[in-house]
């Protein structure tokens, strides 16, 4: 009985649990899909780059654990100007843009801090930045007040972060200190632009903040501006200690653990096939030569010489897929091997042997067609402990320094003792990814397997 | 089964040759560079100096046997040996508790920490794989057959390392009832040594314990109960020896020898796994030194430690083979 693809996979979604693998792997699909169509690929090449990241939080929790009762916490806020309302006017005959950003903020504590920034194009005459904020209460603060750096060369864009230590800033805010009761002294310029005026508690209401900028020329252009307010929740996921969006992380993750997987358990179970089939169909000396070799890879260990292969030969993903293939195939061919020595002796095999068939064409047309099913169930089964193996290289350090995947995001968490200090976001997110991946496949497999052993079909014909 | 070991070992330490190679010769080259400066040799300029240096190195070399190819006998057997006898030179940034940086101190230091958490662990989830899985095969259908069933299933999928992360950050953080390091905090010649070490080794023995016996129950499960529907089992019972001693006694044993092949490879799965948890721990074993010398690359640990671990996880095949006759006397190993 040769089982088609479409009976196979009608199969598949009638059993409850090859159902469940089936839509994981969806999930996982659509995923990956996701991540490599709208993720910026920058995010992608520049993972390992901590500039790239500079406007995120660091070590941020997921912005959602602020749902429920208790505290809020700050939630990490970055606008640009295209959110914000910007105006042109003139003051006294000189031409103004103003960048006006309201920012409803209901925290229950501090942002840790916070930074404006901004990208002006200008000739000759520097403008001048006015940046001033508007609180709930009605108090107004005015934050900075400097002329840009004199211009480098003709229309030269110029950019830059104003941060809240900015030495401008204290001075200015310092001359409110006799609006508030509470001992201003030791505070910090966040604690002071949002605390209440009577005592040391976040104001909470909307905050209008506008950066003017004074142009003293026609030519000269505001390109940008922004805000960033550094709290303590980010996105989906939080942050990790390097400002790293682990929401993107976990979505680029998983394309690569899929190749992984895939590429390896295809070609290991194909080996093993081959071997399997050639080993058993051969027999005798041949059968006993080709599976001590077997033994031997048996008696490997594999992380230890993973180890070391990776050390020896270099850390790109497709050298790690190779190292894996090495270990891969050996158990395949055992159980190939023990069926093809059994169906050797079926009837059509040896009739065809006795028509003169060449001992490729028995392989190839009569043998495995028949163990192709089994093969598919052992490929999906082979697909975990491949997940598994890369994981485990790049828990060690010694992944692919270019590709962000599972198993890095848990070395770095566990090079930063993520969970001692109990960034839980950092460790359960990959850890969960890489079990239910390995979990769909491992359903998917023996749902498969179940139903694919050739020799059970074999005997339910005859 | 001996001449498997042998294949496999020479297998490993040809894999190890090349970056053996250049610890060798970087060894060579320091000695050289040592040796010229602290003998009284006069040089009229620095690429007479460096002409000579040269010269030292490749003569040395040569005797050696370094500018061989990878296959020549001669040297095969040499590398062979220095790796057997650990002969790995000296580390560059780790040291001995007595204060000894030669590769093979260091290593012997950390190996007996390993066999300890690895030893105490691989019997404790035997014990509860035998016992649960027999458990679970006198009622299969039941709804303790079925959690053990998908708990299996699930602890397998997940990685054990990454369990360990979640335990410490379960235990040692939120409960903080276990240590997040598991690094003893007393000194070897502290009386209370041993009680400080099993209190450190706790959470890393309940992690791999946890993370490995619904697998065993489950090996134990199956074949059980595949020689429960065996003709001589009904026929035990009919004579009347009670359910009990059937499971534990007689259908066990028959069951003994495919366990014991299963377990083999399920213990070789755990050792590259408690390596990793190892690390994750701070647990001062083998694991830890790998995770730290990969850190910072340091060659010569990592060979050695790729080698006692190799040795260490052909022994337990090996011992598991042995183990065979004494289940199955029909099978002879030898």
């Amino acid at each position: 009985m040769v089982i088609s693809g479409l009976n196979l996979i009608k199969h598949l979604i009638s059993s409850p649990t090859g159902l469940t693998g089936v839509v994981i792997l969806i999930f996982l699909l659509s995923l990956s899909v996701y991540g490599l169509l709208f993720v910026p690929i920058t995010a992608y090449s520049q993972w390992n780059n901590p500039l790239y990241w500079i406007d995120y939080p660091k070590t941020a929790a997921p912005s959602w654990t602020n749902i429920g009762l208790g505290p809020k916490l700050f939630e990490h806020i970055i606008l640009n100007a295209n959110v914000a309302n910007i105006t042109t006017g003139y003051i006294e005959g000189i031409r103004t843009i103003s960048h006006r950003y309201s920012i409803n903020i209901q925290a229950d504590s501090f942002p840790n801090d916070f930074m404006f920034t901004y990208s002006a194009k200008y000739n000759a005459i520097p403008p001048v930045i006015l940046i001033n904020v508007l609180r709930p209460d009605g108090e107004k603060f005015d934050l900075f007040y400097s002329a840009l750096p004199a211009s480098q060369g003709f229309n030269n864009t110029y950019s830059e972060r104003i941060f809240s230590t900015d030495k401008i800033i204290k001075q200015n805010l310092a001359q409110y200190k006799t609006l508030v009761n509470w001992d201003v002294n030791f505070i910090n310029p966040q604690t002071m632009l949002f605390s209440e005026l009577n005592k040391l508690e976040p104001l909470k209401g909307d905050y209008h903040f506008s950066l003017t900028f004074f142009l003293f020329d026609n030519t000269s252009t505001i390109e940008n501006s922004g805000i960033i307010l550094g709290g303590n929740t980010f996105g989906l996921m939080g942050t990790d200690d390097l400002r790293r969006d682990l929401a993107i992380g976990i979505i680029l993750g998983s394309p690569v653990a899929l190749f992984i997987g895939l590429t390896v358990s295809t070609i290991s179970v194909t080996i093993g096939l081959i071997y399997g089939v050639i080993s058993g169909y051969r027999g005798k000396r041949t059968d006993e030569s080709m599976m001590r070799v077997n033994d031997i890879f048996y008696a490997l260990p594999a992380l230890p010489l993973l180890i070391i292969l990776s050390i020896t030969f270099g850390r790109s993903i497709f050298l790690i897929a190779g190292f894996l293939i090495i270990f891969g195939w050996v158990g395949t061919a055992k159980i190939i091997r023990s069926l093809a020595l059994q169906i050797r002796t079926f009837q059509y095999v040896e009739a065809a042997k006795f028509m003169g068939q060449s001992d490729l064409r028995i392989i190839f047309k009569h043998i495995i067609p028949q163990l192709l099913p089994l093969t598919f169930a052992s490929m999906a089964i082979a697909v975990p402990s491949a997940i598994l193996g890369e994981a485990a290289l790049s828990f060690l350090g010694l992944g692919d320094p270019s590709i962000p995947t599972w198993g890095q995001i848990l070395h770095e968490a566990n090079s930063a003792d993520a969970a001692a200090r109990g960034i839980w976001w950092w460790i359960l997110p990959p850890g969960l990814m890489i079990a239910i991946t390995g979990l769909a496949f491992y359903l998917i497999g023996n749902t498969l397997d179940s139903f694919a052993n050739p020799l059970k079909n074999y005997f339910r014909k005859v | 089964m001996i001449l498997v070991l042998f294949v496999t070992l020479l297998v490993t330490i040809l894999l190890l040759g090349p970056p053996l190679d250049k610890i060798l010769l970087e060894n060579i080259r320091t000695q050289v560079v040592d040796q010229v400066n602290e003998s009284n040799l006069k040089f009229q300029n620095p690429s007479e100096r460096q002409s000579y240096v040269d010269k030292q190195i490749t003569y040395r070399t040569s005797i050696l046997g370094l500018n061989e190819p990878w296959y020549s006998p001669s040297k095969l057997y040499t590398r062979f040996i220095s790796t057997m006898t650990l002969d790995l030179g000296k580390s560059h940034f780790f040291t001995t508790d007595a204060g000894s940086s030669n590769v093979r101190d260091i290593i012997f230091e950390k190996v007996p920490k390993t066999l300890l958490l690895f030893t105490s662990s691989t019997i404790i989830v035997t014990v509860i794989g035998i016992l649960l899985g027999s458990f679970v095969a006198a009622r299969s259908g039941s709804i303790w057959d079925k959690i053990n069933s998908i708990f299996a299933i699930f602890s397998n999928s997940f990685p054990s390392w990454w369990v360990a992360m979640i335990m410490i950050f379960l235990f040692a953080f939120t409960l903080q009832i276990f240590p997040a390091r598991a690094t003893p905090t007393t000194s070897p010649s502290d009386p209370s040594y041993p009680i400080n070490l099993v209190y450190h080794m706790l959470l890393p023995l309940i992690t791999i314990t946890f993370v490995s016996f619904g697998a065993w129950a489950y090996i134990v499960r199956y074949f059980l109960i595949n020689i429960l529907k065996e003709d001589y089992i009904s026929a035990k019972r009919t004579i009347g020896i009670s359910k009990k001693r059937i499971l534990y006694s007689h259908a066990l044993r028959n069951a003994a020898p495919p366990i014991a092949t299963s377990v083999a490879l399920g213990l070789a799965a755990s050792f590259g796994g408690s390596i990793i948890v190892e690390a994750v721990f701070d647990w001062p074993g083998m694991g830890k030194l790998y995770y730290d010398a990969i850190g910072v690359l340091d060659i010569p640990i990592i060979i050695g430690l790729t080698y006692i671990s190799t040795l260490i996880f052909i022994v337990t095949i090996f011992i598991i083979d042995i183990s065979y006759a004494f289940f199955d006397p029909r099978v002879k190993t030898f």
